[in-house]
């Protein structure tokens, strides 16, 4: 009895430290507000653009993004031709990045490496999403056996550890950068069901839902036009932070072997023949790492960014 | 404690026995005849059919599943088909090389994320806090094989303080064992630091706000005394239960640095079966694993639930 009433008065002080700390910021945005009406989506993205971490990490993916599109154009050489009379040249006038152990361009495999690193990362979320949201709504909102058989399934997938689980995928499959992102994507699945599940049972017993319900909309048309919009922002957020922990996935497998394939470029196969190297030609594992390091960085900045401008209350 | 020990226990029965079937059912992804791909490539048709024999395959799938899940239980978790070795014993004889590994990471990780967690959280926006935040998202956004390949460069080819893979067992050279496997329990550990500050740094934050470490304050003890005594074992608990969690990235991660520094472990052994499509070992490293991080995080249930009075009854 003690114990609840210590909590509660917790409760009761932590209210006006937080009311303080979000009251200038609210105020701020209330006066923004009054000239113009704003979505709720215009107002997050005001508050995104505020972010610094957020919008450096935005601005680094877009460079990436640039990258992989124009691969072709902005590599200065072809990313799988060899040449014998190249082999593991240091960095130069001629080969930036070096040349790795067949006399390829370091820079031109980094640069094609961006394609299947954000492939993989965009793919595997993707996939995931598809079949994670679905699952979540369908368990959160029938509830009942429904929800027992996925929960239960859900619960069998996530104690298995995530890349283990990948690895197993993906050498069941057969090595391929397909492969790896079917892998991937089904081994992030779980934390989909998991999150969108436990967001529809906090919003189907909202007041609004009950007026949907009041008048007259049919089940289907509540779940999908009342409930799933109003879970999206913490989906988005996961989403951004999974397709980070997606690119180090597929690094992973493709350092292991078990994703892109050689001789087509990509950033964790690289690392993979680099290591053997690392004592001749160290430049061999610089730069793909690098490219990995920065583009993991800046989805996660983005998706912390997300997550304050989403979510006011995770702070 | 024994009831809320049952139902934790009872609720753990479908859990496990949808992760043996996830398993099972990993080898219908084969493309065409398990026994024919298993065979090799020669394909020999007594091979063949000696492997449809061994695996059931001409039995339907839940006959097989009661075949396979009968050996696991028993503790025979099917036979290696290229080293023609029980795949327990595998197990067994790679496992205490991993869990040294993993052991060390884990006290690197919380040697450095707690710390680090703890002053980021007392000095929040200063420098400290800066500085630790900015560690945690390298620590979270670096590839750890890409970690130790650098680590390899600037210890072992440069300055040639420590060896750059291989491993020495405790038993025949603690010294040279030690110095083989810092460079690797720091890049296992590196991530997990990450995570570690992150939580204790919102634990932290969370309780240095609450009455109880106010009236501490109040009555005059050092803010040493507050933040070490007071706060920081509030804290505590939900880092329990997330370390935990944390033991899957261990073992996903300990499969990567173990490839980088050429050690003999269960990472290791994972990834030859996978390229010697040795499934039974694939399976059986699986289910192991599974079944160990399940029951960590039973443990770590059950440690929460005793350092937490609230909790009791």
């Amino acid at each position: 009895m003690k114990s609840v009433d210590l909590r509660a008065r917790t409760l009761a002080a932590a209210r006006p430290v937080q009311g303080v700390a979000n009251g200038p910021e609210l105020g701020s945005d209330a006066a923004l507000a009054t000239p113009r009406e704003r979505t709720p989506g215009q107002r997050a993205w005001r508050r995104l653009l505020r972010r610094r971490g957020a919008m450096l990490g935005l601005v680094i993916v877009l460079i990436f993004v640039v990258m992989a599109i124009g691969a072709a154009w902005i590599a200065p050489f072809d990313p799988v031709a060899t040449s014998w009379s190249a082999v593991r040249k240091a960095p130069s006038a001629a080969h930036w990045f070096g040349t790795d152990e067949l006399g390829r361009d370091v820079l031109s495999r980094v640069v094609w490496g961006a394609r299947a690193s954000l492939l993989a990362g965009l793919v595997s979320v993707a996939i995931s999403m598809a079949l994670g949201v679905p699952l979540g709504l369908l368990a959160g909102y029938l509830g009942g056996w429904v929800d027992g058989v996925i929960s239960r399934t859900t619960d069998a997938m996530l104690a298995i550890p995530f890349l283990i689980l990948a690895i197993a995928l993906a050498a069941f499959l057969g090595p391929s950068l397909t492969n790896a992102m079917i892998a991937i994507g089904i081994s992030a699945t779980p934390v989909f069901v998991r999150l969108t599940r436990a967001q529809v049972l906090a919003v189907k017993v909202e007041d609004f839902v009950e007026a949907a319900r009041a008048v007259g909309n049919s089940r289907w048309r509540i779940a999908l036009c009342h409930i799933l919009p109003n879970v999206l922002p913490p989906l988005i957020v996961q989403s951004t932070l999974a397709i980070a922990a997606a690119v180090i996935a597929e690094a992973s497998l493709s350092f292991l072997g078990l994703g892109q394939q050689p001789p087509a470029p990509s950033w964790g196969s690289m690392l993979n023949t680099a290591k053997n190297y690392v004592d001749h030609a160290p430049w061999m594992a610089i730069w793909p790492g690098l490219s990995i390091f920065l583009l993991v960085l800046s989805f996660n900045l983005l998706g912390d960014g997300l997550r304050d401008a989403l979510d006011p209350r995770h702070r | 404690m024994g009831s809320y020990l049952v139902q934790r226990l009872a609720a753990l029965v479908p859990t496990v026995f949808l992760v043996t079937i996830l398993i099972f059912c990993l080898q219908q992804l084969l493309p065409g005849d398990p026994a024919v791909i298993l065979a090799g490539e020669d394909q020999d048709p007594q091979v063949v059919a000696y492997l449809h024999k061994k695996l059931h395959l001409d039995e339907p799938l839940p006959v097989r599943y009661g075949y396979w899940i009968g050996g696991v239980l028993r503790g025979d978790f099917g036979e290696s088909l290229r080293i023609q070795q029980p795949v327990r014993e595998l197990i067994l004889q790679k496992l205490p090389v991993t869990l040294e590994l993993a052991g060390l990471a884990m006290v690197i990780a919380l040697v450095i994320g707690i710390p680090a967690g703890i002053i980021s959280a007392v000095a929040k926006d200063s420098a400290w806090d800066y500085a630790a935040n900015l560690f945690a998202l390298w620590g979270l956004s670096t590839p750890n094989f890409w970690l130790g390949i650098l680590l390899i460069l600037l210890f072992a080819v440069n300055l040639g303080w420590l060896p750059a893979s291989g491993y020495v067992s405790p038993f025949d050279d603690l010294r040279a064992n030690l110095l083989s496997m810092i460079m690797p329990a720091f890049v296992l550990g590196n991530a997990i630091a990450a995570v570690l500050m992150r939580h204790t740094r919102s634990a932290m934050l969370q309780v240095l706000n609450a009455d109880y470490v106010r009236t501490a304050r109040a009555k005059g003890l050092t803010e040493r005394r507050v933040v070490l005594r007071h706060a920081l074992r509030n804290a505590l608990t939900p880092i329990i239960t997330l370390g935990a969690l944390e033991f899957g990235t261990l073992l996903s991660g300990a499969v990567l640095t173990e490839q980088v520094f050429s050690i003999p472990g269960f990472g290791k052994l994972i990834v030859d079966a996978v390229f010697n499509r040795d499934y039974a070992v694939v399976q059986g490293v699986v289910l192991f694993t599974s079944s160990v991080y399940i029951l960590l995080n039973l443990v770590a249930d059950l440690a929460y639930f005793v350092v937490n009075p609230r909790l009791r009854g």
